[in-house]
């Protein structure tokens, strides 16, 4: 009869409607997760394991065109290959305003003394260190150390020393030289410092 | 033949009738959600009743809700009631009160009670408000010592199972995923200068990609994954460059005297950096191949820094750095200015484009938080040793 080839469609198509609906008591259908139940309570402790991939697919690597472990990315002069000598221009540590990459009139008497230095011993070699206080992030205050020891560099050539001779390196907010939370310590710690490095023999 | 069935017109009618109310019912509960406009800071949580969970379970469903936005209440005062059991394993079902059915009922099983907690908030926050799911997902960040050195991490998003990374003693920064993979790129000093690092975390193999003289750090990978951006200073001055994803084919981006923290929208088409522009503090953006810099009205949040792009391409959070740290978020569009949300530095989305890592606390005891942007609820993740920030959560 034709009128049940209609209904029975119909009569599915309302049950499934309402099976959507919890108007049922069901089973609650389940999630089976990935790893036994061993793996439970991992607090991290132990050796270093690399922790699962979440991804579930195998990680891509980009391919490196150069050997492992050849530095060419390297550009300069190693500070690492070299004596390093804190002390030497420890009393020409340059202070900056807030803020501020500027070197400031005042300091000028230091940049002198550092570029007398570095002209009369030709095979001393300069990392220039730049430092932040505490009050901005730390992503900006490894810039802005950057452009302290930048700023010197910049000083420094414009008193006749070859650029090349001078690395600089950005220590951000990470290394205080007053470890105080006012001014006082805030204004310490705004500075670039010198260090009087020498290759190693052999190097 | 007797007629059993009224006239078949009748009764189809009766069918269409049902059928139309049944869809009407849900389609005014669909219409209930939609309505929810989502504002920034001031969105009401989605109120629910939470029973018959303890301990673990229940500090894992708790954590998870209510940093998608999500607040507990009594049953007669809750949109959706979420009830279950973990007895050896997590049992859980949730039922709209207000279109009185249930909308999900399952059970867990495998891995452990956290995992099937996490599983089961992700299917509670997908039953209730279609979020993509971040009960699985992972953060790095870096844990400082004193004296500044430090080591990376990977921990759940929650901060439970850290494992540590890196081994070296050195000062670290800004560990960034690259997308969909177990590979980090990082800031680390292990060589005695800034150097950005690929490693690899299955493997456990890495190399520097960019080491030149002076500052390299800041890499944020495009979300193709094909890209790097750092910021570097070879160039005398930190700029933003970008490489292919190995470090080769380096090109300058930037001119600017004062660029920082680059990140990329989810299309790849933008990158949004700090920078410097009369003088004063702004973000920016500038077509990833190159382009006009297009500077972002950020007024109202001074000395915006570490900009973050949501999946969905719909905000950009960022630091303002005015006196203290602020976490901020803006439209992507400028159509409203930034909305100063809590105190705090260094946001990381997290793939539902809602909820967000950041660090806060006092200067050296920094403790990562994860924070909903739109009820502007957030809860300190679980410790890991040091001061931790920087985190960045893998999307």
């Amino acid at each position: 009869m034709k009128l049940n080839q209609t209904i029975f469609p119909l009569t599915l198509a309302l049950a499934a409607m309402f099976a959507d609906t919890g108007c049922y008591k069901s089973h609650p259908k389940v999630t089976q997760l990935p790893g036994s139940q061993a793996q439970v309570g991992d607090t991290g402790a132990g050796p270093t394991v690399p922790p699962a991939n979440p991804f579930g697919d195998q990680p891509q690597t980009p391919t490196f065109s150069d050997k492992t472990g050849q530095l060419a990315t390297s550009d300069s002069w190693d500070p690492a290959n070299c004596d390093q000598d804190r002390a030497a221009l420890a009393d020409q540590t340059v202070h900056f305003a807030f803020d501020s990459a500027a070197v400031l009139s005042k300091e000028q008497d230091k940049i002198v003394i550092v570029s007398e230095k570095l002209k009369s011993d030709p095979a001393a070699l300069l990392l220039i260190e730049g430092h932040c206080d505490e009050r901005g992030t730390e992503e900006y205050n490894r810039s802005l150390g950057e452009r302290r020891a930048l700023a010197l560099r910049e000083a420094l050539v414009n008193a006749g020393i070859d650029a090349q001779r001078i690395r600089t390196i950005s220590y951000g907010k990470d290394k205080p030289a007053d470890p105080g939370h006012d001014e006082s310590a805030w204004s310490k710690n705004r500075r670039g410092e010198f260090v009087l490095c020498h290759k190693k023999a052999g190097a | 033949m007797k007629n059993y069935f009224p006239s078949s017109t009748k009764f189809l009618s009766v069918i269409f009738s049902l059928a139309t109310a049944t869809l009407l019912a849900q389609n005014q509960q669909n219409l209930h959600m939609d309505e929810t406009i989502r504002v920034l800071g001031t969105t009401p949580p989605v109120p629910v009743a939470l029973t018959g969970f303890s301990g673990e379970a229940e500090e894992v469903l708790k954590f998870d809700l209510y940093v998608q936005g999500y607040s507990f209440v009594s049953p007669d005062q809750a949109q959706y009631l979420i009830n279950g059991s973990d007895n050896g394993s997590v049992v859980g079902s949730v039922t709209d009160k207000f279109a009185r059915k249930v909308i999900l009922s399952r059970s867990y099983n495998g891995a452990s009670l956290r995992r099937q907690a996490h599983a089961f908030a992700d299917d509670i926050v997908q039953a209730t408000a279609q979020l993509k799911a971040i009960g699985g997902t992972k953060i790095a960040f870096k844990a400082q010592g004193n004296g500044g050195a430090g080591e990376i991490f990977v921990a759940d998003f929650d901060g439970y199972n850290p494992k540590q990374v890196t081994s070296d003693g050195a000062i670290v920064a800004r560990p960034a995923w690259m997308p969909q993979r177990m590979a980090l790129y990082y800031t680390s000093y292990a060589r005695d200068n800034p150097d950005i690092y690929f490693h690899n975390l299955g493997t456990g193999q890495r190399r520097v990609v960019a080491g030149y003289s002076g500052l390299n750090t800041g890499a944020a990978v495009s979300p193709d994954g094909s890209r790097v951006a750092m910021v570097l200073s070879k160039s005398g001055s930190p700029n933003v460059w970008v490489a292919n994803a190995d470090g080769t084919g380096l090109r300058k981006l930037t001119s600017g005297v004062e660029d920082s923290s680059p990140c990329w929208s989810p299309d790849g088409q933008w990158i949004c950096f700090a920078t410097k522009f009369h003088e004063r503090r702004r973000l920016a953006k500038i077509p990833a191949n190159g382009g006009e810099v297009q500077y972002l009205n950020t007024s109202g949040a001074g000395n915006p820094t570490e900009p973050d792009w949501s999946p969905d391409g719909k905000w950009i959070a960022f630091t303002r750095q005015a006196g203290d740290f602020d976490i901020c978020v803006m439209p992507t569009d400028g159509s409203n200015p930034p909305v100063i949300l809590v105190a705090g530095q260094n946001p990381s989305w997290s793939p539902n484009s809602r909820t967000l890592v950041f660090n806060h606390g006092s200067a050296g005891h920094q403790t990562l938080s994860v924070l909903d942007v739109f009820t502007k609820q957030y809860k300190d993740c679980h410790r890991a040793p040091g001061s931790d920030s920087q985190p960045a959560w893998a999307r």
